[in-house]
């Protein structure tokens, strides 16, 4: 909703814009030891990396740095000298196949309530999927063992472990 | 999320805001600004007011008799490509409604549910909980109260649908039906209703309107996938904390280590040194506190600016709370003589061929939404606007005006999605946004013209006090051989949550709060007295997810257990006896629960067992029956079954959403860590690393049913969470022939 009283043209928030930065190398100007996840947020403007606790105890901030699930709110820029993130953004925009059958599967079931830590929870189960060999389908404990990082307030887990399992089957 | 209220009762409390100089909300929103406000991409469909003054002086009584939340202009809009947006009256925050309200709508407009999508509202006066007339997410309300309303509105918009192509086709509208988002004629013409909108927009709104049969129903009662899911599962969800507006800055606040503390002495050079502030500004807080508060570029400068901050606070004139002594004076309390809720003869006690006492500790509880506390607002000479989470978006934006010294029609509050909330998000002192003013205030008299989003941290979140009080109860129970109970002597010991709201003067009665007592005896006829303490504590406390069923279904629910226990019988057996035949809503909950569950039937493995209880909160009835074991000394809970009676369930698919999650949420207060405690003032926990949530680790498995019915619905975001926690504890101590007596569990 934009605004109500006509202030001077105050567009759309920029949230929704993130697909112009994926893919693409950026050069920001900021403290070394600034966290990613305010880079992307704050300076990038990539809202779809959420802050949920800043000590990387819940996972809501969860990315991939090439491949692996790393927490983005307490991973200095100065850390990563050279790497590719990719982001729940990038995950989800079809182009990677393990992300879209995660992606489809958590529409499938429904899953998110509240949806804040559900991109944290997408990214962590996709980095279980895409390390498994291929047409291995993960177990039970396997599965709450990769997810076990993530918090989700809401209680969505019965369909968390329903949507991995399903999203593991569909990558046969 | 919210005391059960009599709504009847609360427009008493309204016109008590009032008279303190707060109105509840804004005024009405005249309704032309909505049409200015949707633009060109789509109609607002219905007769605004002041419009329809030039177009017909019938149509403007028939407008004008209809109140603001009857109005379909503020609630519905199609798109010439027939595209139906609907405006919702409530927060989104996990619970569903977001998807449920435009089903409820889309079933009387006859909409197509694939072209169906959803909004959330403001506080303009449209969006008030029809009953309470007040801006209220909470209460498990929200399908309760706006069933009826979302109906209507959907029959409205389709009555002048099928008004205008009446109009266009000449001829008589009874001949005409709809369908899937189109009218169609008896000749086989067919109009959608992105075509007739314009038109239909025109028309008298109808006054009186037929609602369908609910044998009809095609979208309520059809297990639906949220509205929101494709977002939700991509990160294109916009929630308050992404919103973001240009030139927007970031402020975070230094609060006290101590509720209402003050600020002895400041020393901000370090942290007006760090790159990206923008200005350090002492601001008034909560509970006649002071902070400071520094606003930068974004959240990790203001963060960084905040570390650097020396700060000296002065703590002399505030309690400084301890737990330890706290449960120490609460124990204390609990044997003095105090208000009663129920009073029954209590001589039978003595007497009784069996006893039992017992004393509960339940600790104070954080809701820890996943997304932390913010509010960005926007200045100007003479209005604000503002972007928030709020549960109660009227009295968040009259506090805000009162902090701005502006009126309440001043403030537009724009509900944003929120990351849970379970209660925080209505705040009864409006914390939340009367701070963010305060630092947008405190910043525009600094020279800062920005609009600024202050931010909470994690720790900010937890250690910012509003939780679930810490309560004893004491039991003493006589009974007989065969578990009938002679006399029942109980007292509870908690700060009361609703002294000091809006909602004091009603549900507040002769010194006992209804938010600590719900759900004690009740619906068991027990000869009770239920004699009731309210402490003063320095420590914020308020609604979480269930209230006072928090904690009074587990007292109620294991104790009832041990009684069966103690005589032998069966708990299932026992509870239906006592139910008798009133009560068939609990009947059914529970049978079916037993029936889906093999209980009496299927033999468990080797050291599992059965636990079982029933609840009703919010209007629902929800039974666990559920299986659960010891495993180095640490309790497991396996498998849930739940039986739900909610009425019409509305979409079943949010439904075992909701039983699932308040089941979890109940099992977290299980946990070992999950409990907030104070030492010389201070709140111990500040993260998720020493206050436990439950994780995907702790979670059973679920099978979740729900009882048939056709009656209006009943709400379901809170009724999963009471009887999950005693069916837990009735299991476990089967197991260890102990029972638990406290949350966290401790099996010491």
């Amino acid at each position: 909703m934009g605004s109500l009283f006509g202030w001077s043209n105050p567009g759309e928030p920029t949230g929704h814009d993130f697909t112009e930065y994926q893919g693409r190398e950026h050069e920001v100007d900021v403290d070394p030891e600034t966290p990613i996840l305010w880079v992307l947020r704050d300076t990038l403007g990539m809202s779809g990396t959420k802050f949920g606790c800043g000590a990387a105890l819940c996972g809501a901030c969860t990315v991939h740095l090439d491949g692996e699930a790393i927490r983005l709110c307490s991973t200095p820029i100065s850390a990563v000298e050279s790497g590719k993130i990719s982001t729940i953004e990038k995950t989800t925009d079809g182009t990677d196949r393990v992300g879209a059958a995660v992606h489809a599967a958590w529409v499938r079931h429904d899953v998110a309530q509240c949806g804040h830590c559900q991109s944290g929870q997408i990214m962590s189960a996709t980095a279980l999927l895409a390390s498994l060999s291929p047409g291995a389908q993960p177990t039970a404990e396997e599965i709450d063992s990769a997810m076990a990082g993530n918090i989700c307030r809401c209680g969505t887990y019965a369909r968390i472990r329903a949507a991995i399992a399903d999203a593991a089957s569909t990558l046969v | 999320m919210f005391p059960n209220i009599d709504h009847k009762e609360l427009p008493r409390a309204l016109q008590h805001i009032m008279e303190r100089g707060r109105s509840t909300t804004a005024q009405a929103m005249p309704r032309r600004s909505f049409l200015k406000l949707t633009g060109a991409l789509s109609l607002a469909v219905g007769i605004f007011p002041d419009l329809a003054v030039a177009q017909s002086t019938d149509a403007d009584e028939a407008a004008a008799s209809l109140k603001p939340t009857e109005q379909p202009s503020a609630f519905v809009q199609i798109a010439p490509n027939g595209e139906v947006t609907v405006t919702i009256n409530r927060l989104e925050f996990g619970q569903g409604v977001q998807t449920a309200l435009p089903m409820i709508l889309a079933e009387e407009l006859d909409a197509e549910w694939n072209l169906v999508r959803s909004q959330l509202g403001t506080n303009d006066m449209a969006y008030v909980d029809p009953l309470f007339g007040m801006h209220l997410t909470g209460g498990s309300n929200t399908i309760k109260n706006s069933f009826t309303q979302y109906r209507e509105l959907g029959a409205r918009v389709r009555a002048m649908l099928l008004a205008a192509a009446a109009t266009r086709w000449n001829v008589d509208v009874s001949t005409l039906r709809t369908e899937a988002g189109a009218v169609l004629a008896s000749d086989g013409r067919k109009l959608g209703y992105g075509e007739l909108a314009e038109a239909a927009m025109a028309l008298p709104v109808p006054q009186k309107i037929a609602l369908k049969d609910p044998k009809d129903f095609r979208i309520i009662g059809q297990p639906t996938r949220r509205l929101d899911a494709q977002a939700k599962s991509s990160g294109q969800q916009s929630f308050g904390i992404d919103f973001k507006l240009p030139g927007q800055l970031t402020a975070v606040v230094a609060r006290p280590p101590v509720f209402g503390a003050k600020i002895a002495s400041l020393d901000d050079s370090a942290a007006r040194a760090v790159k990206g502030v923008k200005a350090v500004l002492r601001v008034p807080l909560d509970r006649g506190a002071e902070g400071v508060a520094v606003v930068a570029d974004g959240y990790w400068q203001a963060s960084q600016g905040r570390d650097a901050l020396k700060v000296e606070w002065d703590t002399s004139a505030v309690e400084k709370v301890d737990s330890e002594q706290q449960l120490a004076q609460y124990r204390e309390m609990a044997s003095r003589p105090g208000p009663r809720q129920f009073d029954s003869d209590m001589v039978p006690l003595e007497t009784a061929p069996l006893k039992l006492e017992a004393e509960f500790v339940f600790p104070y509880l954080a809701h820890a939404a996943m997304e932390p506390l913010n509010c960005t607002v926007r200045l100007a000479d003479d209005r604000a606007e503002i972007w928030m989470g709020s549960q109660s978006a009227g009295p968040d934006a009259a506090a805000a005006a009162a902090a701005l010294g502006l009126k309440p029609e001043q403030v537009v509050l724009n509900v944003q999605m929120s990351g849970g909330g379970f209660g925080r998000r209505f705040s009864s002192t409006y914390d939340t946004v009367v701070e963010a003013c305060e630092v947008a205030k405190a910043a525009k008299a600094a020279g800062l013209n920005a609009p600024i989003r202050t931010l909470w941290s994690r720790e900010d979140d937890m250690r910012g006090g509003y939780y679930r009080p810490m309560h004893l109860h004491r039991a003493r129970i006589g009974f007989d051989g065969q578990g009938n109970v002679l006399a029942w002597d109980h007292s509870i010991v908690g700060q009361s949550i609703l002294t000091g709201t809006v909602f004091e003067q009603f549900m507040v009665k002769n010194g006992i709060d209804a938010a600590t007592t719900e759900g004690m005896r009740n619906p068991y006829p027990l000869p009770m007295r239920l004699t009731v303490h309210h402490p003063k504590a320095n420590v914020p406390v308020l609604w979480w997810r269930s209230v006072g069923s928090t904690h009074t279904a587990f007292v109620m629910e294991t104790l009832l257990d041990d009684i069966a226990r103690a005589t032998g019988q069966d708990p299932v057996a026992y509870r239906m006896r006592l139910f008798g035949d009133q009560h068939i809503r609990h009947r059914d909950a529970l049978q079916l629960a037993v029936d889906k569950s093999g209980y009496g039937k299927t033999q468990l493995s080797e050291g599992r067992a059965w636990g079982v209880a029933v609840h009703e909160s919010f209007s629902s009835v929800v039974a666990y029956v559920v299986e659960a074991s010891v495993a180095d000394g640490q309790p497991k809970l396996h498998r849930v079954t739940a039986g739900v009676h909610c009425n019409l369930a509305v979409n079943p698919l949010t439904v075992e959403a909701q039983v699932q999650g308040a089941a979890i949420m109940g099992l977290s207060m299980c946990l070992a860590g999950s409990a907030i405690t104070l030492k010389d003032g201070v709140v111990e926990q500040s993260n998720f690393s020493d206050y436990t949530v439950a994780r995907i680790t702790d979670v059973p498995k679920f099978d979740i049913h729900i009882v048939l019915s056709a009656e209006p619905p009943t709400g379901m975001g809170e009724p999963g969470l009471p009887p999950l926690a005693p069916a837990f504890a009735n299991a476990i101590a089967r197991l260890t022939g102990k029972p638990l007596r406290q949350l966290p569990f401790n099996l010491a």
